[in-house]
């Protein structure tokens, strides 16, 4: 039978709603694509998936039934890590899980729940990251500012628990690779996009932008973390291993003075 | 606050405190419920690492480094020539704000060098946290010294604000102690412990009949042993660790590999070593005390007063204990399988979980990741396939080292992870 190509629009109830059309039409080749990544088939037939919040909810639901708790969390951070081919797996997770009798989310033997199960660890891991190595800084409008580049879109992961600590400050997270941001305005956390000037660097902390007292406290920082520091102990592997280079960038202490 | 001092102040008493190797932050559940700010009801995060791989996760600095003792192996005693600053307590807590609003920490881990006197220094500790949570609503954590010899008032006070509460013995033996801190007496070390535990009994008490009773240092106690300044065995120095553990229920007890800071004759000289393969393998014994049920006196005793630089602890106490083993992985109970080397207590619970499924073979222990190159010489499955020669210990522990060099010298390249 010819493969279908369904397209969605990237959010988790367009892929849900994009279950639902599946299950309804009763296709068994599927393959599901993001319309910002799809590839024209060129003999294939193209779908595009309308999202249905109440299609998705309904398949989420399903879901819930069909899982533990955990196992839907995996799915949804499986969903986020935005890895190619990612949709096809969650697909087969889910007809596996809906068509058993037990919950299955424990039975690795299936590959695909194996699979979804290492996504998940690793995406979960990028948020732990993410908690720890946002620097905020305070811009000119008291607004405390932090920039990230995660490897996988982790900022629906992270709100939480930024909205519970920060819960007095004025703050933005944003995620430069995908262009979008949580703003927190002392009430609730909206998303949010931003134009900023080209070229802007946003591992420079910019006199224009930014609080004159930002620069104090960034040295400080930095004066604290080489204080710290026991030379005679020193090991940069074990260092490296804990943060890897990649993320130096947006660290205020591994900033150059 | 004036940039300039600050900035001045804070490398020094950043650098005087840096010794003091506990950075737990986790434990205390205290939550934002005031619309404040910070929270520290989760795991604890390390916000970075320092190079030589520690956890960043509390500001850990001293009040100040005065000081009116002269503990031999302390950078900050008395007779050092160094470079002394206080901080007042506006400072620190403007310090604590501003670096937790930019998510560079957790939260505050305050000391100090003793000035005036034992009180005189506490309560300005206690005034720090004080303020940290009635004026700026800090729901972050904060870790306390206690300073030895402080009284009982102040101590209570401190509980009441702070997470968590230490005193650092320091030195592991009496005799130790009097020769390097002559004017210390292990009695005000204990008197400050005793307290807070003892204040920690009644608050919870009361926490179960009035639900509005505060909270008591909720993380608890800790306090940390210098290993090899004062030529004490691991025998002894487990010997008083599991003694606090037991006597004053602490949460943690940290062994820091003493760093030589002073040409004093009566320490290890400047260049030599820090002892972190041995700090290691105390860390060991110690996670064996307490998370794999095993008594100290197993592991250390009159016999053996040392611990095994070349394999870890629980090896070493299988290997002179041959007469236990081999453990069927299908039928032996928890605390036998725990003691399987090279079976962590993640593979134990994995194991027992999986055999009520059927029986396991090598196959199986391989899939749930059991670490077999250890294990394989301790335990019998469902399988004819097991070790059948009689090996003696030296054959056994040469055979593993042999498998294992290069995991062995990442140990001793400072590797400090547990039972990796
Ligand atoms: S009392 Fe404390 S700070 Fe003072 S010298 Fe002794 S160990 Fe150091």
């Amino acid at each position: 039978m010819e493969t279908k190509h369904l397209i969605y629009d990237g959010t988790f109830d367009g892929f849900l709603s994009t279950v639902f059309y599946v299950f309804e039409q009763r296709l068994t080749s599927v393959k599901i694509q993001n319309k910002f990544t799809a590839q024209q088939g060129l003999f294939s037939e193209n779908v595009t998936i309308i999202t249905e919040e109440e299609k998705a909810n309904r398949v989420w639901k399903g879901v819930k039934l069909k899982l533990s708790a955990q196992g839907s969390y995996q799915l949804y951070y499986a969903f986020l890590s935005e890895i190619s081919g990612v949709e096809d797996l969650l697909l087969d997770y889910m007809r596996y899980a809906f068509g058993q009798q037990h919950k299955v989310d424990n039975d690795y033997s299936h590959p695909s729940i194996l699979k979804i199960a290492q996504i998940a660890k690793s995406v979960g891991r990028e948020k732990h990251r993410m908690e720890a190595f946002v620097r905020f800084r305070l811009t000119k409008d008291q607004i405390y500012f932090g920039s990230i580049e995660p490897d996988f879109n982790v900022l629906p992961l992270i709100e939480k628990h930024f909205k519970r600590r920060y819960a007095d400050q004025k703050w933005v997270i944003y995620d430069i690779k995908r262009g979008y941001g949580l703003f927190y305005d002392l009430e609730k956390v909206d998303l949010m996009h931003m134009d900023f000037p080209e070229h802007f660097d946003f591992t420079k902390t910019d006199d224009a932008f930014f609080a004159m007292q930002e620069f104090e406290f960034q040295k400080l920082w930095q004066d604290y973390f080489k204080a710290t520091n026991i030379e005679s102990r020193k090991n940069m592997k074990l260092h490296i291993r804990h943060v890897p280079k990649r993320y130096w960038k947006y660290l205020s202490e591994k900033q150059p003075n | 606050m004036s940039f300039q001092r600050t900035q001045e102040k804070l490398k020094i008493l950043a650098d005087a405190a840096k010794y003091d190797v506990s950075c737990s932050s986790s434990g205390s559940q205290r939550a934002n419920t005031n619309k404040g700010l910070g929270d520290a009801t989760g795991m604890g995060i390390c916000h970075s690492y320092t190079e030589d791989g520690r956890c960043v996760s509390l500001l850990k600095i001293l009040l100040t480094n005065h000081c009116i003792f002269d503990c031999a192996y302390c950078v900050t005693r008395k007779s050092n020539d160094v470079k002394r600053a206080a901080f007042k307590v506006q400072e620190v807590v403007d310090l604590t704000i501003n670096f937790y609003r930019r998510n560079y920490i957790e939260g505050l881990f305050l000391s100090s060098g003793i000035f005036k006197s034992a009180d005189y220094t506490m309560e300005r500790l206690v005034a720090v946290a004080k303020k940290l949570r009635t004026e700026e609503n800090f729901n972050g954590y904060i870790h306390l010294k206690s300073i030895p010899g402080a009284s009982d008032d102040l101590m209570r006070e401190a509980g009441l604000y702070a997470d968590r509460l230490s005193v650092n013995i320091e030195i592991p033996t009496k005799a130790g102690l009097k020769k390097l801190a002559p004017d210390k007496k292990r009695e005000d070390f204990i008197k400050p412990m005793v307290k807070v535990k003892n204040e920690i009994i009644q608050y919870k008490a009361e926490k179960k009949i009035i639900k509005s009773t505060p909270k008591f240092a909720p993380a608890g106690q800790s306090t940390q042993m210098i290993i090899g300044a004062s030529g004490e065995n691991d025998f002894q120095i487990m010997q008083t660790s599991n003694h606090f553990y037991k006597s004053y229920n602490l949460k943690r007890v940290y062994y820091s590999g003493y760093v030589p800071i002073s040409y004093d004759n009566r320490l290890p000289q400047i260049g030599s070593a820090v002892p972190m393969l041995r700090e290691n393998r105390l860390y060991q014994t110690d996670w064996l005390m307490r998370f794999y049920g095993f008594d100290v006196s197993e592991i250390l005793n009159e016999q053996h007063q040392h611990l095994d630089l070349d394999v870890d602890p629980k090896l070493s106490w299988a290997l002179r204990n041959l007469h236990e083993f081999p453990v069927d992985v299908n039928t032996a109970d928890q605390r036998m399988l725990a003691r399987i080397p090279g079976l962590g207590m993640k593979s134990v619970f994995k194991i027992i979980n999986a055999r009520r499924f059927r029986r396991l073979n090598w196959e199986h222990l391989k899939k749930i990741g059991v670490a077999l190159n250890r294990a394989q010489y301790f335990m019998v499955c469902e399988s004819n396939q097991f070790e059948k020669r009689d090996l003696t210990p030296e054959k056994i522990k040469g055979l593993i080292l042999q498998n294992s060099t290069s995991k062995y010298q990442k140990m001793l390249s400072n590797q400090l992870s547990l039972f990796g």
